[in-house]
């Protein structure tokens, strides 16, 4: 999130798309109510009538997989109307600059793709640039290839009509949301845009959340109190694990991990992965201290710092990196032989479930981690299961729960929070920080005492000094970052050095733990004043980064350095005296570091974006950095009832698709398959359900599996509420309870003068067949939605597409 | 019924005197009959993070002798004000309940059954399976000899429910080994 829970509140309009709030994270919904009671609209824009929609001002059903179009419809009614903000659009936009002169689209494909290697060649997505190598701009933007020129024409083809066509929502309705929400784009007006896995698990997520940011700031609500891009995250610490970097690509702090192709060294690492301009600069700093955190005194300027131990990533699983999808596929094929699952659950939340059975089936150990026997700890006794043949070895420990130990844990909004410990663990139960610690210990020692051992010395000598029984204050303090002589905590990153003189384990979350002492932690914080009444919390625990709260903050003031809205004011500056006044943590420079004097509105606007080297956010995304092309175009999911009505190209032309045995998929159009199905979550269970099915409560609550179906298809079906019904994809089949209801209806989509009338089903996804409630009576059964999922990812992220595939209903 | 708490103390007088009082008779005595002495009476308090949704509620917990007697939201949390969902009222259950695994267990390859094991001989021979699939699947230096240090045949998953301190634990033990099939919930 750009902004944070309590920030709702300060919103003249709520825009909930692709998330559930009131459902799936139900107390943020007090703060949406509260701006609502100031007067404030909400928009709820779902396929199906969700609990948020119940409580919305306009409800949008919109067919899944659609965001793009239904965006392009509003940027152009935007544009097409003038109600963008026009000072924002100018100053802290790339709209003003111009385009290669060669950038082109035609038929639903951007210049560059090379049609064989299913990629683009993006050189002509770029900037043009000017003799002295700066990009070249037109602030009047009327130059035919700005990029504000280039989007009005891009997305004048995405008209009420043809978004009707493809979203399934009247002109009439697209017309009264685009005049709701551009609202907000006079100035002063913040919208609030929230979102979550219902526009990210598609083929086209990246492009999606792009569409999003780009009606955000056409409308000036970046950076504005009660405005903001915020992705609602599912789990307690999905933000800090990702920024904790448990993912393949990056290192802590959102780094690249190096490769063998373009980082055979440390140099060609800093020189390859900095910018020119912009705070990464620093990222030498950060990339330095980090090795030095990790191999410590092994870490010395004539060894790259240790830079050899960190791996280096190859191409990965057919050419396509070490992802979800990947690694699943990878672990069929049978390279994967050992495998740790840290609290997760993939026996239910992987897509294409048979898939992810039969991999697991060919792995030689699993370890897990977890408070309960989950489903995936005892994928060997699933339904079905050969167990003898089942050759894998499983280890399954008892891990204590969030009160049964100590340890921050970073919210949606960034806020790093402190937990006490309140009890014991139960039995031999162990936090995750104390098995990971042993497990470090151990292998330290089987590598010391092993002269015949495989490159020991990256574990032989890791910075591991935490304890037998580790001191999670010890960590945090690694974390935050230290000078290496004196070990003297680091008040923030702005302390960090390349040069080998610092250690930190995540430079943006420097400043945490800034002290020696546990009085020092700030995650611990309990300052409960609001001295601006906009809810800010600056001394409840700690933002990242450097605690500030909204980000992009800069944004929240014109170019001479004033308030758009003045009382929601973030800043204040006095022309006069020439300071600042702050209430919450610049996100530009505001004050010289050397000398104290504060440096005056003008030259931060010109780059309210301090991490992009052209210090202005991006309607257009030159480069490659987005792989389907620098602005978003719609294109259908994989497997789609309807022909793309845009262009000739009906999905995402970029993405990888799975040829294997398991990774069966239904053709556009299939007449096996003639029903959208799309899946979601409810508010009395958790995720994969091993937290939530093994509770008395929750599972009496939600005992049971079920599918929504609409009034039509039951009756078309003969279908009545209650009865047990079959769903089947073309990769498995799920047994659940008829719910027979208005919240789900049919689409009529297509190309207009062609359009059809396809009926959508939705299925939670929380059960399986471990626990003590699997989601129904049939102890042979698996009642795991994914089970008819598609394994095919996004063509960046490679998350998967969730939330459009094909399927039949059948009664049992 | 019929009659408030709020009329019952306007009702003894002024306001100075109806609180006076109303801490001295209403401690004891209700409306429906005798009121029991809060279960959180003579508690440990620790604060804590609902362990659910990305939302980040805060927790009471009190305990007694080492035991939790009841869980509630924190009031003084400026997210949550002391209200909590359906799954933040059952943290108390997900500590307590029996159902939590206590021991080890271990399952041999082709067994239909789990055995009960050890930490100590888990530990040590999870550490030895680590090792010996690393070892076994190691890759020093690329085709073109660039040293790449890493394992394609170890996986770990996982992580967005555990502390950050953890996740930068096992995201700097799992680097040092080499696994680059390292990913978690955030990528579903």
């Amino acid at each position: 999130m750009t902004n944070h829970w309590n920030d709702f509140a300060n919103s003249d309009c709520v825009m909930i798309i692709g998330c559930n709030p009131a459902e799936n994270h139900p107390i943020s919904f007090k703060w949406i109510t509260k701006a609502q009671d100031k007067g404030a609209k909400l928009i709820v824009i779902d396929p199906r009538f969700t609990r948020s929609a119940a409580k919305a001002d306009l409800y949008v059903r919109l067919r899944p997989g659609t965001d793009i179009a239904l965006m392009g419809g509003l940027i152009n009614y935007i544009i097409e109307n003038n109600l963008y903000h026009k000072d924002y659009v100018a100053n802290y936009t790339n709209a003003a600059f111009v385009v290669n002169k060669d950038f082109a689209f035609q038929d639903g494909l951007f210049s560059g793709f090379d049609k064989a290697k299913r990629a683009y060649n993006p050189e002509t997505w770029s900037y043009e640039l000017d003799a002295d190598k700066k990009p070249v701009t037109d602030p009047t933007l009327t130059n035919p290839r700005c990029v504000f020129q280039l989007l009005k024409n891009f997305y004048s083809r995405y008209t009420p009509e043809m978004v009707a066509g493809v979203t399934g929502v009247s002109k009439e309705q697209l017309l009264e949301l685009a005049a709701v929400y551009a609202a907000t784009g006079a100035p002063g007006k913040a919208g609030a845009l929230l979102y979550a896995m219902g526009g990210t698990q598609h083929t086209t997520g990246v492009q999606i959340i792009r569409g999003y940011t780009i009606l955000q700031q056409l409308l000036g609500n970046m950076g504005m109190p009660g405005g903001g891009i915020n992705a609602l995250r599912g789990e307690n610490n999905v933000q800090g694990s990702t920024d904790m970097a448990l993912l393949f690509n990056i290192v802590p702090g959102y780094m690249a991990i190096p490769s063998e192709a373009a980082h055979p060294t440390l140099k060609d690492y800093l020189d390859k992965e900095t910018p020119k301009a912009s705070f990464w600069i620093n990222k030498p700093k950060f990339f330095v201290s980090l090795l030095k955190a990790f191999w410590g005194e092994a870490a010395t300027p004539d060894n790259q710092f240790a830079y050899d131990y960190l791996p280096k990533i190859g191409k990965g699983y057919e050419g396509s990196g070490y992802s979800w999808i990947p690694l699943f596929e990878a672990m069929n094929e049978g390279s994967i032989k050992g495998m740790l699952v840290w609290g997760m659950n993939p026996a239910v939340s992987a897509p294409n479930l048979n898939q992810a059975y039969s991999a697991l089936d060919k792995l030689d150990w699993l370890a897990a981690f977890d408070l309960w026997e989950t489903d995936t700890s005892v994928f060997w006794k699933r339904p079905g299961a050969k167990t003898k043949d089942i050759k894998t070895e499983v280890f399954l420990f008892p891990a204590a729960d969030s009160m049964e130990k100590e340890g921050s844990v970073s919210n949606s909004g960034r806020w790093i929070q402190w937990r006490y410990q309140a009890v014991k663990p139960h039995g031999d139960a162990q936090s995750d920080l104390w098995y990971a610690n042993r497990l470090g210990l151990e292998l330290k020692k089987l590598y010391q005492d092993d002269p015949k051992a495989v490159c020991p010395d990256p574990i032989v000598r890791l910075n591991w000094n935490y304890g037998e029984s580790p001191d999670v204050h010890l960590v945090a303090k690694e974390i935050n970052g230290y000078t290496v002589a004196d070990k003297k905590q680091l008040a923030n990153f702005l302390g960090l050095k390349d040069d080998g003189s610092t250690a930190g384990g995540c430079w943006i979350y420097s400043g945490y733990y800034p002290g020696p002492d546990k009085k020092d932690n700030k995650a611990a914080a309990r300052d409960k004043k609001d001295p601006t009444g906009l809810g800010l919390y600056p001394g409840w625990a700690f933002a990242w980064p450097v605690n500030r709260r909204i980000i992009y903050n800069r944004c929240s003031l014109d170019p001479q350095g004033q308030p758009w809205n003045k009382d929601k004011a973030l800043f204040a500056w006095d022309p006069a005296a020439k300071t600042w006044k702050n209430f919450d943590v610049p996100d530009f420079k505001w004050i010289d570091p050397a000398t104290k004097v504060h440096v005056g509105p003008e030259e931060s606007a010109k780059a309210p974006f301090l991490m992009l080297p052209e210090g202005k956010s991006r309607l257009f995304v030159p480069g490659g950095l987005c792989k389907e092309g620098p602005l978003p175009e719609h294109y259908e999911a994989l497997e789609c009832p309807f022909v793309n009505p845009m262009s000739a190209q009906q999905s995402n032309p970029v993405m990888k698709v799975w040829k294997s045995e398991m990774d069966r998929v239904a053709q556009v159009g299939d007449p096996k398959y003639p029903i959208i199905a799309t899946t979601f979550r409810v508010t009395e269970h958790w995720q994969a359900g091993a937290m939530t099915r093994n509770l008395t409560w929750q599972a009496e609550m939600m005992p049971e599996m079920f599918v929504e179906i609409s009034l039509s298809l039951a009756k078309a079906k003969g279908i009545k509420a209650g009865d047990w019904v079959r769903v089947k994809s073309i990769r498995g089949e799920v047994m659940a309870r008829a719910n027979v209801t208005h919240r789900v209806a049919p689409f009529c989509c297509g190309k207009p003068g062609f359009s059809s009338t396809v009926e959508m089903v939705a299925l939670p996804w929380h059960f399986g067949f471990a626990g003590l409630t699997t989601g129904g009576p049939n102890p042979r059964e698996n009642y795991a939605a994914n089970q008819l999922a598609p394994m095919v990812g996004d063509a960046n992220t490679m998350i998967p597409e969730y939330k459009v595939f094909l399927v039949d209903v059948q009664k049992v | 019924m019929g009659i408030t708490r709020r009329t019952f103390i306007k009702g003894l007088g002024s306001g100075i005197t109806a609180v006076g009082l109303s801490e001295v008779i209403l401690v004891r005595s209700g409306w429906a009959g005798a009121v029991h002495p809060a279960k959180t009476k003579d508690t440990q308090v620790t604060t804590s993070i609902c362990p659910f949704c990305g939302v980040g509620c805060g927790l009471i917990a009190n305990t007694r002798g080492g035991k939790l007697i009841n869980v509630e939201g924190d009031p003084d949390h400026p997210i949550n004000q002391g209200s909590l969902c359906s799954k933040g009222q059952a943290v108390f259950e997900v500590v307590t309940s029996p159902r939590r695994l206590k021991k080890v267990r271990y399952r041999a390859p082709g067994s239909a059954l789990w055995e009960e094991k050890s930490l100590d001989w888990a530990m040590t021979t999870l550490a030895q399976r680590v090792k010996a699939t690393r070892d076994a699947a190691f890759i020093t230096k690329s085709a073109t000899g660039v040293p790449v240090n890493r394992t394609e045949a170890l996986a770990s998953i996982g992580g967005a429910s555990i502390n950050n301190e953890e996740c930068y634990l096992i995201s700097k033990l799992m680097r040092s080994l080499g696994v680059v099939y390292l990913e978690h919930q955030a990528r579903l």
